[in-house]
C-alpha cells in the first residue's frame, strides 16, 4: 500500500503558486445552473423522422415511389393515348403501328410528321395490337399500386379490429378468436389465392353486373376480397400480440388506478403505442400484395384485359420475348422498383420507429 | 388493535392466480395468502419481502386493479367492492416501480399528470387544468416549464416524481408506494424519500410503501409488515422489528443487509439462510418458513402459525416465539 | 514495495459513438489492482464504472472504442494483445461474471456442458479430468447435489444457483482476476448474504483479486479492501474502504454516505445530493459534479481537477483538497 500511486508524485503544495485564489470562491447557482443544460425537447415522431431522413436507402426509395407516384398520375394526362384502343392517325386506325421498338414511328405517322404535324412519341414502343405500350405500363402500375394500397388497407382494417378485441378482451374469447387465426394461417395461401381468385371472379361477375363497382371489374374487386380473406391473419396476430405486452405496462395499470375506462385506456395508451408496429408492418404488406397480383396477372386470374397490370403485360410479353424482349423489360423493371423500394422504405420505416430496436 | 377508526383496513386478503402446468393441470399460485393490516390517517406502513411473495400483489389487489380471490378491504369504514372502487379511485392511489414503464411514451408531462384531471373532470377551464399541472410539478420539485416534454427526456428520478405527481392529481388520501425507489441511483434514492415524507407532513397522506430494501422501509415506515410466500409473518413497530426481530424469518434478513460501514461489517455476524425460498406453486407443509428455518420442529410441520400478539400492536406469526 | 502491481490501469478513456453523438463513458481513470486484493468501484449507473471493467477485457458492444491508455497486466500492455490472443486471456487469466446470470448462460445447453466447455477452452486434459473438474467446480461454490444440477438446465435452477454456476464457471481456469459486476443486484437479500459470503470464501481459498462492481455502498463495505467512487467517467476519490467511509475527500462520497439511510432509533432525515446525474453526451469542461455540488467554487466549473494525494492511503480529485491546503499553506506563512 506504501507505493499506492506510482502514477502521480506526492504533491505536497501541488497548486498553490499558479493558480488564482480569487477562483475558489464560491460559485453562484446561476453559475451552477449553466452546466446543467437539458438536452433538446424532441418527439417520439421528430427523432424517428430524423433517423428515416438520415438513412440513404430509405430516401432513395422515397424518390423513386414520388417519380413513380407522381409519373402514373399525370402521364395519362400528358400522353394522348388510350390503354385499350389502337393508335389512330387523323380519326383513322393506325394498323401499321404493330410491335414498334421505342421512340420510332409507324408508317402514317411518319407522313403525318412530314406534313408537319406532331406526334406524341411512343416512349416504350407499341404492342401488337397496336397501342402505345407507355401508357400500357403506366396503368399496369397503377392497378398494381392500387392493388397494393388497397389490399394492405382491407387487411390492416380487419387485422386491427380482429386483433385488438383477441388481446383486450382475453381468455376464452382470446382463445377461440386466436385458434381460427391458427386453421386460416394453416391453410396453403398460394393455392387458396387462386382457387377462391377463380371462384369469387365467377361470383362476383354476376352479381356485379350493372353496378358502380363493375367498372373495377370483378377481378380486381375478387383480388381484394382474397387479400381480405387471407392475409389479415398475419395482421390480426401481430397487433394481438402488441396490445398483449402494452397491456402489462404500468401505465396502463396506473390508468386504471385512476379510474380510466376501457376505452379511454384502448385509445389513449395501448393504440398510440403499437401504431409505430402497425403502419411498418402495413408498408412491408403492400410489396407483397403487389407481387402476389403480378403473380396472379401472370398465370392469368389478375385483372381483365383490356386492363393491364404489370404482371399480366410480362406474361404477354411473354410469347414473344426473342423478338421483342423491351416489352419484357419494362414491366418487370416496374414490378422489381416498386417492390423494391416499398421493401427498403419499410426497412427505413422499422428501424427509425420500431420501440424495440430504438435505444 | 386500537378502537380507532382505521383509514385502510383490509382483512384476510386472498389473490390466487391460475397456472397452467402442463397441457390441461391448472394449479393455482397463492402470490397473496389470507393478509390482513390496517393502515391510519397519515400514517406509513413498510411491506418488506423478497421477490415473489407477494407484496406487490397486495398493493395491486386492494386497489382492485386484480381481482382479489377472497377478503375485504375498507377504506374509511367503507366496504370498497368491485362495483364501487371508482368511487374510491380518487381516494387512492399508487406509484410504481418502474419509472420507464409506467409513463406512457407517447403523452407530454402535461399529459400524463393532466389525465387523472380529465378523467374526473376536475377542472372547469383550460387555464385551471394548466395551473394545476403546473401546481403539481412544483409540488414534487419539478421545473413547471418542463410540461410539455415528454417521459422520455427526464432521468429516471425525475420521472418518478412525473409518477408522484400523477398520483398526487386527484387529492388521494392514502398512496400504495410499489418499490418507488429499487430502480433509481442512491443519491436520487433519497431525493424521493424525501419527497414522500414532505407530502406526507404536507398533505397527510398514508402510504403503504412496499420495497425489498430494509434500510428504505425502516426509515419511511412507523410500522412495518414482513411477507414470506404470500403472508405477513410478523408485523409491528418499525423501531421493535429492526431492533428485535423475533420471527426467524425477519432476524435473517436483517443481519442480511450489507451495512454501509465497514467496522460494522467486520463484526458483524450474519445469519446465512440456507437454500433457496421455495416455489409457491409447491408450498411447504406447515409453516411456509420451516425448509430454511434453524429453529424448525416438529409443530412447524404439521401446522401452519397464525398471527399472535405478543406485545402491544406486535403481532408474529411463529410456533416457537 | 517495489513488486509490480497484477493489474495496472493507465490514463483509461472509452467512448461509445451513438448517432447522438460521442458518450464519454469513460474519461481517463487510472488505478492499480496487486494479488489477492478486493477492489470496489462504486458509482451511480452511468458513471462509468462497468465499462471500465469491460474496456480492461475489451468487451465493448460495437458502438464502443477504448480510445487511449493502457492497461498492464503484470506489465504486459493487454490492448495491444490481438483478437485471438484475448480469447485465450479472457477466462483463463481475467475472469467475470455479470448481474443477470440467465442472460449469460445459454438456455439450450445444460449446465454440465456449458461448465465442461468453460473448462475445455483453456486446457488440454481428457474427458475424464475435465468432468470431474465441472463437479469439484460446483461443489466449490455449494452447489448442492452437483452429479443431478450437471444435467439441469439454466431455467430449472434459482437465481441465487445460477449465480454460483456463473462464478464456478468463471474461477473454472483458476483466474488471477475475477471481475464481478453487479454479482448480487438481482438477487434477494437473504441470497445476496448467501452469494457475498460465498465469494468471501472462495477469495480467502483461491487468492484470486477481486474487481467488486456496484453501486451498493453496504456490498462494498462488506467486500472490499480498496474503494473507487466514480462519477461522470471519471475517479473522483480512491483509497482504503476506511479511509473512504470515515475520511471522504470528495463532496460526491460525501453526499453518497449521507444519503443512505441508516438504522437509527430517532428519525433523522436524509440529505440527499441534488439535481440529476450529468449527461455524458455533453459533459461540463469543469468538474463533472460541480452542478450538484453544494460546495462548488469558480474553478470547479472551469477546470476538471486533478488527483490529489491525501495521504498514504487516499488519492480524491477535488478542488476543496486543494483550496483546503491552500488555507493551510496561507496559515503557514503568516504565523
Amino acid at each position: 500500500m506504501s507505493d499506492y500511486n506510482p502514477n502521480i508524485p506526492p504533491k505536497k503544495r501541488p497548486f498553490s503558486l499558479q493558480l488564482d485564489p480569487a477562483k475558489f470562491e464560491p460559485a453562484t447557482d446561476e453559475e451552477k445552473a449553466q452546466q446543467e443544460v437539458m438536452r433538446e425537447s424532441t418527439t417520439f415522431f421528430r427523432d424517428g423522422m430524423r433517423k428515416l431522413f438520415h438513412n440513404p436507402l430509405a430516401v432513395g426509395s422515397m424518390i423513386v415511389l414520388l417519380v413513380i407516384l407522381v409519373t402514373i398520375v399525370i402521364a395519362p394526362l400528358i400522353v394522348p393515348y388510350s390503354y385499350s384502343g389502337m393508335i389512330t392517325v387523323d380519326g383513322k386506325r393506325d394498323k401499321s403501328a404493330k410491335n414498334l421498338p421505342p421512340f420510332t414511328y409507324s408508317k402514317l405517322e411518319q407522313q403525318a410528321i412530314d406534313n408537319g404535324e406532331t406526334v406524341f412519341p411512343h416512349i416504350f414502343g407499341t404492342d401488337e395490337l397496336c397501342r402505345d405500350y407507355f401508357i400500357r405500363v403506366i396503368y399496369g402500375a397503377r392497378v398494381s399500386l392500387s392493388v397494393g394500397f388497397f389490399a394492405s388497407l382491407i387487411v390492416l382494417i380487419i387485422g386491427l379490429l380482429y386483433g385488438s378485441i383477441a388481446g383486450y378482451a382475453g381468455g376464452r374469447t382470446d382463445l377461440i378468436m386466436m385458434r381460427i387465426v391458427d386453421i386460416i394461417y394453416s391453410l396453403p395461401d398460394t393455392l387458396m389465392v387462386i382457387l377462391l381468385s377463380v371462384v369469387l371472379d365467377q361470383l362476383l361477375g354476376q352479381s356485379l353486373q350493372n353496378t358502380a363497382l363493375a367498372s373495377i371489374g370483378p377481378n380486381m374487386l375478387s383480388m381484394f376480397a382474397v387479400f381480405g380473406l387471407l392475409y389479415w391473419v398475419g395482421m390480426a396476430r401481430l397487433v394481438r400480440g402488441q396490445i398483449l405486452s402494452i397491456k402489462n405496462n404500468e401505465y396502463v395499470l396506473a390508468a386504471q388506478a385512476m379510474g380510466a375506462k376501457p376505452g379511454r385506456i384502448i385509445r389513449r395508451h395501448i393504440l398510440p403505442n403499437c401504431m409505430s408496429v402497425i403502419i411498418i408492418s402495413t408498408a412491408l404488406q403492400i410489396p407483397s400484395a403487389i407481387f402476389t397480383e403480378s403473380f396472379l396477372s401472370f398465370i392469368g386470374l389478375g385483372v381483365q384485359a383490356p386492363m393491364p397490370s404489370l404482371g399480366s403485360l410480362a406474361n404477354s410479353a411473354r410469347q414473344a420475348l426473342q423478338a421483342y424482349p423491351y416489352k419484357m423489360i419494362f414491366p418487370a423493371v416496374g414490378i422489381c422498383l416498386i417492390v423494391l423500394s416499398f421493401n427498403l422504405l419499410g426497412d427505413g420505416l422499422r428501424d427509425a420507429f420500431d420501440p424495440k430496436l430504438r435505444k | 388493535m386500537s378502537g380507532q377508526k382505521h383509514l385502510l383496513d383490509v382483512r384476510g386478503l386472498k389473490e390466487y392466480f391460475p397456472v397452467k402446468s402442463g397441457m390441461l393441470n391448472k394449479m393455482l399460485l397463492k402470490a397473496v395468502d389470507d393478509v390482513s393490516f390496517t393502515i391510519d390517517e397519515g400514517e406509513t406502513l413498510g411491506l418488506v419481502g423478497e421477490s415473489g411473495c407477494g407484496k406487490t400483489t397486495v398493493g395491486r389487489t386492494l386497489l382492485y386493479l386484480y381481482k382479489p380471490t377472497a377478503g375485504e378491504v375498507y377504506f374509511d369504514g367503507q366496504l370498497v367492492t368491485e362495483k364501487n372502487i371508482g368511487d374510491f379511485r380518487k381516494d387512492m392511489q399508487i406509484v410504481f416501480q418502474d419509472p420507464y414503464s409506467s409513463l406512457n411514451p407517447r403523452m407530454t408531462v402535461a399529459d400524463i399528470i393532466g389525465e387523472p384531471l380529465d378523467i374526473h373532470k376536475l377542472y372547469s377551464s383550460k387555464k385551471e387544468r394548466a395551473d394545476r399541472i403546473a401546481e403539481l410539478l412544483t409540488l414534487v420539485g419539478l421545473n413547471s416549464e418542463h410540461a410539455n416534454r415528454y417521459a422520455h427526456e427526464f432521468s429516471g428520478g425525475q420521472r418518478q416524481r412525473i409518477g408522484i405527481a400523477r398520483a398526487l392529481a386527484v387529492n388521494p388520501r392514502f398512496i400504495v408506494c410499489d418499490e418507488p425507489v429499487s430502480a433509481l441511483d442512491v443519491s436520487i434514492q433519497a431525493q424521493i424519500i424525501n419527497t414522500f415524507e414532505d407530502l406526507q407532513q404536507k398533505l397527510g397522506i398514508a402510504y403503504l410503501f412496499i420495497a425489498h430494501d430494509l434500510l428504505v422501509v425502516q426509515h419511511m415506515s412507523r410500522r412495518i409488515a414482513v411477507m414470506y410466500l404470500g403472508r405477513i409473518v410478523e408485523i409491528g413497530p418499525a423501531g421493535d422489528i429492526i431492533g428485535s426481530p423475533v420471527h426467524p424469518y425477519t432476524e435473517s434478513l436483517i443481519s442480511a443487509i450489507p451495512m454501509p460501514d465497514p467496522e460494522t461489517a467486520r463484526h458483524k455476524h450474519r445469519i446465512i439462510l440456507e437454500g433457496d425460498v421455495p416455489s409457491p406453486l409447491r408450498m411447504p407443509k406447515g409453516c411456509p418458513f420451516r425448509t430454511r428455518c434453524r429453529y424448525a420442529t416438529k409443530e412447524c410441520e404439521e401446522s401452519r402459525p397464525e398471527l399472535k400478539e405478543i406485545a402491544p400492536d406486535r403481532f408474529v406469526a411463529c410456533h416457537n416465539r | 514495495m517495489s513488486e509490480m502491481p497484477l493489474l495496472q490501469v493507465k490514463n483509461l478513456h472509452t467512448s461509445f459513438f451513438t448517432d447522438a453523438g460521442e458518450v464519454k463513458a469513460v474519461n481517463g481513470i487510472s488505478y492499480n489492482l496487486d494479488a489477492g486484493k478486493v477492489l470496489g468501484i462504486v458509482g451511480e449507473s452511468g458513471s462509468g464504472k462497468s465499462v471500465s471493467a469491460y474496456s480492461v477485457l475489451r468487451i465493448l458492444t460495437d458502438t464502443g472504442r477504448v480510445k487511449e491508455g493502457e492497461v498492464l497486466f503484470k506489465g504486459e500492455n493487454i490492448l495491444k494483445y490481438s483478437e485471438q490472443q484475448m480469447q485465450k486471456f479472457r477466462g483463463s487469466r481475467i475472469s467475470i461474471i455479470f448481474q443477470d446470470p440467465m442472460t449469460c448462460l445459454n438456455p439450450t445447453f445444460s449446465i454440465g456442458s456449458q461448465l465442461r466447455e468453460a473448462i475445455r477452452i483453456h486446457t488440454d486434459r481428457n474427458k475424464e479430468e475435465i468432468q470431474a473438474r465441472a463437479l469439484e467446480m460446483l461443489q466449490l461454490v455449494g452447489v448442492n447435489e452437483p452429479e443431478k444440477r450437471l444435467k439441469q438446465y439454466p431455467h430449472e435452477l434459482s437465481g441465487g444457483m445460477r449465480q454460483r454456476v456463473m462464478i464456478a464457471m468463471a474461477l473454472a481456469c483458476e483466474p488471477d482476476i475475477l471481475i464481478a459486476d453487479e454479482p448480487t443486484t438481482a438477487l434477494d437479500v437473504t441470497i445476496q448474504a448467501q452469494i457475498l459470503e460465498l465469494m468471501q470464501d472462495l477469495q480467502r481459498k483461491l487468492g484470486m483479486a477481486i474487481i467488486m462492481i456496484t453501486h451498493d455502498l453496504g456490498v462494498i463495505a462488506d467486500m472490499c479492501d480498496e474503494i473507487i467512487v466514480m462519477y461522470g467517467g471519471k475517479v473522483c476519490e480512491r483509497g482504503t474502504a476506511d479511509e473512504i467511509f470515515y475520511n471522504p475527500r470528495h463532496e460526491y462520497t460525501k453526499g453518497l454516505i449521507r444519503s443512505i439511510p441508516r438504522i437509527s432509533e430517532k428519525h433523522e432525515k436524509l440529505i440527499p445530493i441534488s439535481g440529476s446525474p450529468v449527461d455524458l453526451l455533453n459533459l461540463p469542461k469543469g468538474c463533472a459534479f460541480a452542478a450538484r455540488c453544494d460546495h462548488a467554487m469558480k474553478i470547479c466549473l472551469e477546470q476538471p481537477p486533478e488527483e490529489v494525494r491525501v495521504n498514504d492511503f487516499h488519492i480524491a480529485a477535488c478542488w476543496n483538497n486543494v483550496k483546503q491546503m491552500m488555507d493551510e499553506a496561507k496559515d503557514g506563512e503568516e504565523t
